[in-house]
């Protein structure tokens, strides 16, 4: 019986949507030659198609809801399980590291250039997830610091010719006291008026930049900008890519290690607590506002350092690559990935970077398909792909000296 | 869904395994890299489709040295970034010659990819100046004249044709069109004679822009230039029409063809715009434009001749080299001079196309006509 | 820090007053005609506004998909128009036709938009709500360009040019008329609509507390899809009538009209709808002022900034409601 009832739902939903695309997917009109297209294939392809959407749609959120009923706590991620289990642990970790290790010299050029974006993308998620994942802070001009970064590269090195590893702890310094700079003002707001100022200042920049010609060459951009060099020798462009590749590396897991210990600082958990109850934590004398803006700060470090890489890897740089889009872009990686969980966040980048770059082979309907997956992946994981486990604080000798008590 | 995960990644190997470059083939292969997606898509999809009938062309004659061409193609959405990835993968897949690409940013980000690896790259519609200018492009030509050469016939004709006094110059604040007001205003500056009213940019894709156009008004410029593409042009023709603003809308390269005139509408009549040399009494363009309308079933979009005639001339430069050997096809490429739709063309010393230039053209009865 | 306030806002608001008494002197018709331009390109934003308002309010949300559905709205505006003028209908009809198809399909998108997207993560992180909305966003995008065109498309006014205006049609043309009259129609029939229907009760007390007004018999999940339904017919308005003002379309133009929108109802203060129009109008006309006795380049720049300027004073916008933090 429920079979039936479900089938007759979906065919009223195949109905629904055959109406509701009409106009868009079968006509097509031509106002220039005056002709009229009825593609009624179209139409019959829709009805078919959302039907078993609608079936394995609704089959995958009853099934959820089941799940949930069943299981309300302990459904850890599996990898985290993994990682806990000293078992599994270490050969695990191993076998990333070789891949990781292997890829650029097993895999053509192409590949490496896009990993390398791809990475540039798991550290500006990283750095994003300090303050829109622990803090709880939503950031919509996350890519202003991406900026900074980047033209603060390009700048110094056009100017001055200082080299990349001089710029790079200037840039996250830069990004450091931009973060102060703009947070400072704004971060007394709340919720969404916080995330469209900042997304107004993510546009001021960009708009600068694209504007004040003497400073920044405007539109045209600052083009061959140098790779970074190996205690003075610089790459071919094939050993080049592999050499960044292993910088970006490198930065990525100095991020890794930084958050994690920050995560489990004591102002790290300051910023947990403010993101789960503002009130609570300043009723406990947590400065909330000095929170905010090293949460703030410290996520613009890493965005900073993160242009300086993105700048050396393209080598040409103008402000179309800082639009609005790109900030939507990191907050999906996070969001996507799970907040607040690093692990997630790697794989958040890693598969929302990588798979429009693979979805090429159905170039045309790559966005299609990558936006229908961003709701996919949210109504069925609404907590990202990989979720963040709290960490469970345990006083073990106090338990015992109570266990002690009692029983004498 | 724990699954899913898993799935995702073995898909995603399996996907790196399959795209890796098959090896030695008896196929010569080409690139054409360019915008094929986003809004700007037409311009590239019109230089790709030159290059593909070009590709069917002369593999139909035997190929390039014997050897059939197989044609690479890559979407650079006109953004730097990802045209520097997709050089990378040409480059990886083995092009050994590169057609594109049309936005200038993205063809001097992605020319440092293919500098490095010893390939040719002959563009289309790149008319930045800096690609031939700087000398850092060696292996760079191009088979459309450049912004300067534009600039120039641009400001001649306003103050020589349209004897204006006054112009207003309005730009999308890209690296094209600003680019182009540059110039323009650089060239007016240095003749003298011509004063420059207004110099300002406007947010491409905005909902109105009523107030550039009263502003151009209150200027009373007698001539509006314009540094951009043809949708932001059509909004400012027609409100400055509505407006009854006194002006001449003269536009460049970025609103020259059909796009803007069926836009624009009735709106579109007297404006003027500089574009390449109207070549179609040329036998050949005829040809390749028939070609595509049997194709396409549409007359051929703005950058179609041009990609047809790089495609012809590395093709060329090869058969004169008589190898694809970097050193000796650029040798080559200052040699030859072929019959491209464009005419017969040559490169000059810095790459710039030789024989190919711009003419002013006119809004007449829902077309442009050229006019000098 | 109070005096001081108020201070610095009446010397601001005094200097302002002194250049724009100075500029209205000077040239009287170029300051009235760019009021005019801000009061129209306020208007407009204030149809798309209206939307986010709405749905904002009500289950604090912001919908990304909304620019796509008034995007929807245009283009079904533009392919019913041109077929029926093609099979050499009487224009009157096509106009209304094409209206009343603009609102109903708009309608029909955004009630399954919010049953796809939204409501299945009713429960979730509400950063998850808003992926999602940006997913649905460039999935809408994507699946007009595709099955339509990438290109943009000429869209011939719909709106007649009034005769007996047309001695004035320099200084505001007739569409333009109609965008500010129509805004000003659709806030009146809404203001209405939430203060006196039982519909708009409803949604007024789900805003408020979900909880509370389902166990007082309200269908939360009705009410929901109905502020959907009315926030895209307003869209679908703004489509229609913005694409006359413009002559053209394509599958983006939702994405930047929705931006500024949503920053519009921020300004007035989100979840107000007459902090939305008001906010949308402050916006309009500054804007246009700004553009015309500064530059245009940074005009984006301004608007943001008169954006902080405000919230720093004014943390929930300029009518926004200011909500003690529940515990």
């Amino acid at each position: 019986m429920a079979i039936k009832n479900q089938i007759k739902q979906s065919l009223i939903i195949a109905f629904w949507f055959m109406i509701l695309t009409f106009p868009i997917m079968v006509i097509k009109v031509n106002t220039i030659r005056h002709t009229i297209d009825f593609r009624w294939a179209n139409l019959v392809g829709v009805g078919i198609v959302t039907f078993f959407a609608s079936m394995t749609w609704n089959y995958f959120l009853r099934r959820n809801e089941d799940q949930k009923k069943k299981e309300m706590d302990d459904d850890i991620p599996l990898i985290h399980r993994l990682l806990q289990n000293d078992r599994f642990r270490r050969p695990f970790l191993g076998v990333v590291a070789a891949f990781f290790l292997a890829y650029p010299f097993v895999f053509p050029m192409y590949h490496t250039s896009i990993m390398i974006s791809a990475l540039v993308y798991v550290m500006l998620g990283l750095g994003l997830n300090i303050v829109v994942g622990l803090a709880g802070l939503l950031d919509l001009g996350y890519v202003a610091f991406y900026a900074v970064g980047a033209y603060a590269y390009a700048l110094l090195n056009l100017h001055f010719g200082l080299s990349f590893w001089v710029v790079l702890p200037i840039s996250a310094l830069l990004g450091t006291f931009f973060g102060v700079m703009l947070g400072y003002p704004v971060l007394r707001l709340r919720g969404d008026y916080l995330a469209i100022v900042t997304l107004g200042f993510g546009e001021i920049i960009r708009i600068v930049l694209e504007n004040w010609d003497s400073f920044s060459n405007g539109p045209r951009g600052i083009g061959d900008i140098p790779a970074p060099t190996f205690f003075g020798h610089q790459f071919n462009q094939e050993n080049t890519m592999v050499y960044i590749y292993f910088i970006v590396i490198g930065l990525v897991l100095m991020t890794i290690f930084f958050v994690n210990r920050l995560e489990n600082s004591k102002i790290g958990r300051a910023w947990i607590a403010l993101r789960d109850d503002e009130i609570a934590c300043q009723a406990m004398g947590i400065d909330k506002f000095k929170t905010k803006l090293t949460a703030f700060a410290l996520g613009a470090t890493w965005a900073a350092m993160g242009g300086v890489v993105f700048a050396a890897k393209t080598s040409y740089i103008n402000p179309m690559s800082f639009t609005i889009w790109e900030s939507i872009t990191i907050l999906c990686v996070v969001v996507i990935g799970g907040m607040g969980s690093a692990i997630g966040v790697i794989a958040g980048a890693l598969v929302l970077i990588l798979l429009p770059e693979y979805l090429r082979a159905v170039s045309e309907y790559r966005m299609l398909v990558f936006g229908a997956l961003q709701v996919i992946v949210m109504v069925f994981k609404p907590d990202g792909l990989i979720k963040s486990v709290r960490k469970v604080y345990t006083f073990n000798v106090q338990e015992k000296a109570i266990h002690e008590q009692t029983n004498t | 869904m724990k699954s899913f995960f898993k799935v995702l990644a073995v898909a995603v190997l399996s996907m790196i395994v399959f795209a890796a470059p098959g090896f030695a083939s008896d196929t010569v292969k080409v690139a054409s890299a360019g915008v094929i997606s986003g809004d700007l898509a037409p311009y590239g999809i019109s230089a790709l489709r030159g290059v593909e009938i070009a590709v069917e062309d002369l593999n139909a004659k035997g190929g390039i040295l014997g050897k059939k061409i197989e044609l690479l193609v890559g979407d650079d959405v006109c953004k730097p970034e990802v045209a520097v990835n997709i050089a990378t993968k040409l480059v990886s897949d083995g092009a050994q010659m590169i057609v594109g690409h049309v936005c200038s940013g993205a063809t001097i980000a992605a020319n440092k990819i293919y500098k490095d690896a010893n390939l040719l790259i002959a563009s289309p519609a790149s008319t930045n100046d800096d690609l031939t200018f700087s000398g850092e492009h060696p292996n760079f030509f191009r088979t459309i004249a450049n912004d300067g050469a534009q600039a120039i016939l641009m400001t001649d004709f306003v103050k020589n044709e349209i004897k204006a006094k006054k112009v207003a110059l309005i730009h999308d604040k890209g690296d094209y069109g600003k680019g182009q007001m540059e110039l323009v205003r650089n060239n007016f500056e240095k003749m003298g004679g011509v004063e420059i009213v207004l110099f300002e940019g406007v947010t491409t894709g905005a909902v109105d822009y009523t107030a550039i156009v009263q502003k151009i008004k209150r200027s009373d410029a007698e001539v509006t230039m314009w540094g951009g593409y043809h949708s932001d042009a059509s909004k400012i023709v027609q409100l400055l029409k509505k407006k009854r603003v006194d002006t001449t809308f003269f536009g460049a390269d970025g609103i020259i063809g059909d796009n803007f005139t069926n836009l624009a509408g009735k709106y579109a009549e007297g404006v003027y715009a500089t574009g390449p040399n109207d070549t179609s009494g040329n036998p050949l363009y005829q040809a390749l434009s028939a070609k595509h309308q049997k194709k396409y079933g549409e007359d051929p979009g703005t950058f179609f001749h041009n990609g047809y005639a790089c495609m012809q001339a590395l093709a060329a430069a090869a058969e004169k080299a008589g190898s694809l050997d970097y050193d000796a096809m650029r040798a080559a490429m200052f040699e030859i001079t072929i019959d491209s739709p464009l005419g017969p063309i040559g490169f000059d010393e810095k790459g710039d196309v030789v024989g190919a230039g711009f003419s002013v053209y006119k809004v007449i009865d829902g077309k442009y006509q050229q006019v000098n | 820090m109070r005096w001081i306030n108020i201070a610095l806002g009446v010397a601001v608001a005094g200097i302002i007053c002194f250049f724009a008494v100075r500029e209205l002197l000077i040239d009287p018709m170029y300051f009235f005609e760019l009021f005019l331009g801000g009061l129209t390109r306020g208007s407009i934003y204030a149809l798309i506004a209206l939307g986010y308002t709405m749905v904002y309010g009500i289950i604090q949300l912001i919908n990304f998909a909304h620019g796509e559905i008034y995007m929807i709205g245009a283009m079904t505006a533009l392919i019913v128009a041109s077929v029926l003028g093609m099979w050499g209908w009487n224009t009157a009809v096509i106009v209304i036709l094409a209206f009343v198809f603009a609102i109903v399909y708009s309608c029909a998108y955004g009630f399954t938009v919010e049953k796809i997207a939204y409501k299945p993560l009713r429960n979730a992180p509400r950063l998850s709500a808003l992926i999602s909305a940006i997913g649905m966003s460039l999935f809408l995008q994507n699946y007009v360009m595709l099955a339509q065109t990438p290109e943009y498309l000429p869209f011939k006014s719909l709106i007649p040019d009034f005769k007996f205006w047309e001695p004035f049609a320099h200084i505001i043309t007739s569409v333009e008329i109609t965008i500010i009259v129509t805004t000003v129609i659709v806030m009146i029939l809404l203001g209405i609509l939430i203060k006196f229907t039982r519909i708009g009760k409803a949604m007024r007390a789900t805003a408020q507390d979900k909880v509370m007004s389902a166990l007082l018999g309200i269908n939360v999940n009705n009410v929901i899809s109905a502020t959907f339904v009315v926030g895209s017919a307003t869209a679908a308005i703004g489509g229609v009538l913005i694409a006359c003002h413009v002559g053209q379309i394509n599958f983006f133009i939702g994405f930047l009209a929705g931006l500024k929108a949503f920053i519009a109802a921020v300004l007035g203060g989100i979840g107000s709808i007459p902090g939305a129009v008001l906010g949308s109008l402050v916006l309009g006309i500054s804007e246009s002022y700004f553009t015309g006795y500064f530059y245009s380049e940074y005009e984006d720049v301004f608007a943001f900034t008169i954006l902080v300027i405000i919230l720093i004073f004014r943390p929930s916008g300029i009518l926004g409601r200011h909500d003690a933090q529940k515990v």
